[in-house]
């Protein structure tokens, strides 16, 4: 019997020959992930709890400043403080500081710290996101991350695959997001409940590693365990300059067995938005074209990389945010925002109104930077929209691509972008 | 911290798809290591249910619908809720990480669609974890929970991930030693 990527990587990592769905194993871990609001509880249990005084790999870890930094209040400074520490005394090898790092799920591919093959582990549920390079990845608490810390393994229950397959290719205007967003609007936040979602198709080959990790960002919107996509041309030019190991790609068996296919025909997809107060709550940009907007926020490990940004500069470029809305941009990484002033792309965000901010996960989780209060609307290119999610619980988010973010902005309702730019400029659409 | 064998408390009974930013905004994700203080805000982002916290005796049990604690890894869900004096989480069906993190935590949980389908606000529950069967006095009925695979009894039953983590370390040391 065949086995699928997810069933290759997790009997490799458990020394078997073979795993099947249903299987608990102890796995050995590749990598490993933990930021300011995960790494303070997880050192505590390690060290008082656990009783170990050293990680089993300094080199396989990464840390990041991200949720509430820079610091919000004089709380957030001592989690900063603890996770500052922490690392410093464990000798972690990809430690990354305020203005150095940035959002975990954009640093850890950019600096090819996660690769095909392996199988990694983060403390924070987006980290599925790595998944878009062929990997196995997946989100833990604290004390599981105590654990790997302090051991290098963890366990799992090996999950059912869910194949998703895409035909033809996506249309003018449509994103990534767009793509997945109509994908959990089928299945609903639980339709892949603690499974593996396994993405392929002709619609996946025409975009880039951004856009991919858009997809696998969002597995946990469905509930799956992890997302996963095949290692190709494109996979392989990302990781050419990037990659901090060896790495062996894996693909799924032919007579590999899956709980269920999901085809969709990508050509059909339209642009669409999550309405409140749910990811899977998915409708048509059409539906809800026109309603008022308080604010607008692009950011996020979702939709807030480089070629986010080109297109929602390429929107907002000779244009002003509207009167009566806010703009707040928060590149996704450090290195994000290099490229975005290279390009001149903040400049044309400064000269249109928008706040622009350091990279940092902010206002996608109601930390700061742009809370919601009571009854306020908000346009975002975030992942989950459910009721408080980015401040006050009464106020109402919609989750949309870029461009459509950058669109209405401009307009101050919900907007498709070409009402704004006649048409996306080759290169960036 | 051995598990007792029978919980005895009032019902809360919440919905479906409730998520981590409900069960625990992420405001208070500072107070990260203080559970008494999460314990304070625990299901505070639920519309209807502020203040719901206060009114919780230790002993009482939370049960809901399905999908229970999806959305965010972090483990301060959990920890908010046993810090609210919660004893026992009953769910139609868990979200994954929600769910290992309280078997990590050495937290009781059970998985009993029948309970969340005829549990209501207020019902006084008695449950038998090791027989998995929980008892409406307030109804009359009784529900069988779903049996989880054996490690995980095992680790609930040590007392979670923590002391398992210990013991494997020792063994280790001892391999290191020889």
């Amino acid at each position: 019997m065949g086995m699928t990527m997810t069933e290759k990587i997790l009997a490799r990592g458990s020394g078997r020959e073979s795993v099947r769905p249903g299987d608990l194993i102890l796995a050995k871990v590749d990598f490993a992930m933990g930021h300011d609001l995960t790494i303070p509880p997880a050192g505590k249990i390690m060290r008082e709890q656990m009783g170990a005084e050293k990680i089993w790999d300094p080199d396989r870890v990464a840390v990041t400043q991200d949720h509430f930094q820079p610091a919000k209040d004089a709380a957030s400074a001592t989690l900063g403080r603890l996770t500052r520490e922490f690392s410093h005394q464990m000798g972690v090898k990809w430690y990354f500081e305020v203005g150095q790092g940035g959002i975990c799920h954009t640093v850890l591919p950019e600096h090819g710290l996660v690769l095909p093959g392996e199988l990694v582990v983060g403390a924070d549920s987006h980290s599925c996101t790595y998944g878009a390079l062929n990997n196995f990845a997946t989100g833990i608490g604290s004390t599981d991350l105590a654990c790997v810390l302090a051991l290098g393994e963890l366990w799992f229950r090996v999950p059912e695959t869910l194949k998703f397959v895409y035909h033809n290719r996506l249309q003018e205007w449509v994103e990534a997001k767009d793509l997945i967003l109509y994908v959990i609007g089928k299945i609903g936040v639980d339709g892949a409940r603690s499974k593996a979602m396994e993405h392929v198709g002709e619609a996946l080959k025409y975009i880039d590693m951004e856009a991919r990790l858009t997809i696998t960002n969002m597995a946990i919107e469905a509930g799956a365990k992890n997302g996963i996509l095949e290692f190709d041309e494109v996979t392989r030019e990302y990781l050419e300059d990037r990659a901090k190991r060896p790495y062996t790609p894996v693909s799924s068996d032919p007579d590999a067995e899956y709980e269920k296919v999901f085809e969709f025909d990508a050509a059909a997809v339209e642009l669409g938005v999550a309405k409140p107060m749910s990811p899977d709550n998915y409708a048509p940009l059409s539906e809800v074209e026109g309603t008022r907007l308080d604010q607008v926020f692009i950011g996020s490990c979702t939709n807030s990389r480089i070629t986010d940004l080109r297109r929602a500069a390429a929107v907002l470029e000779g244009h002003k945010v509207a009167d009566g809305v806010r703009l707040i941009i928060t590149p996704s990484s450090h290195q994000v925002a290099i490229q975005a002033e290279r390009e001149g792309l903040i400049g044309t965000f400064l000269a249109a109104g928008a706040a622009w901010t350091t990279a940092t996960c902010g206002a996608c989780l109601g930390g700061h930077m742009g809370v919601l209060g009571e009854g306020e609307v908000c346009l975002s290119t975030t992942n989950r929209n459910f009721p408080g999610r980015m401040g006050h619980p009464k106020a109402m988010v919609y989750l949309s691509n870029a461009a459509v973010a950058a669109a209405s902005a401009v307009t101050g309702v919900i907007t498709h972008p070409r009402e704004v730019l006649k048409k996306m400029p080759a290169g960036i659409a | 911290m051995t598990l007792p064998k029978v919980i005895r408390g009032r019902a809360w009974k919440f919905g479906a798809n409730i998520d981590t930013d409900q069960i625990i905004p992420a405001k208070y994700a500072i107070y990260s290591l203080d559970e008494k203080e999460l314990g304070k805000h625990a299901m505070e982002g639920v519309p209807g249910r502020e203040g719901w916290a206060a009114q919780v005796q230790p002993g009482d049990i939370l049960v809901a619908d399905s999908n229970f604690g999806c959305g965010s890894s972090r483990e301060i869900a959990p920890v908010a809720i046993r810090g609210a004096g919660i004893s026992l989480v009953i769910a139609d069906s868990y979200a994954r990480i929600f769910f290992r993190n309280a078997i990590n935590m050495g937290y009781p949980i059970m998985q009993s669609p029948q309970a969340a389908e005829a549990v209501e606000d207020g019902d006084e529950l008695e449950v038998d974890l090791e027989e998995g069967v929980i008892r409406n006095f307030t109804k009359g009925d009784e529900y069988r929970s779903e049996a989880f695979p054996k490690f995980m009894n095992e680790l609930l039953k040590m007392g979670g991930l923590v002391p398992w983590v210990r013991q494997r370390l020792q063994e280790r040391r001892v391999a290191a030693a020889r």
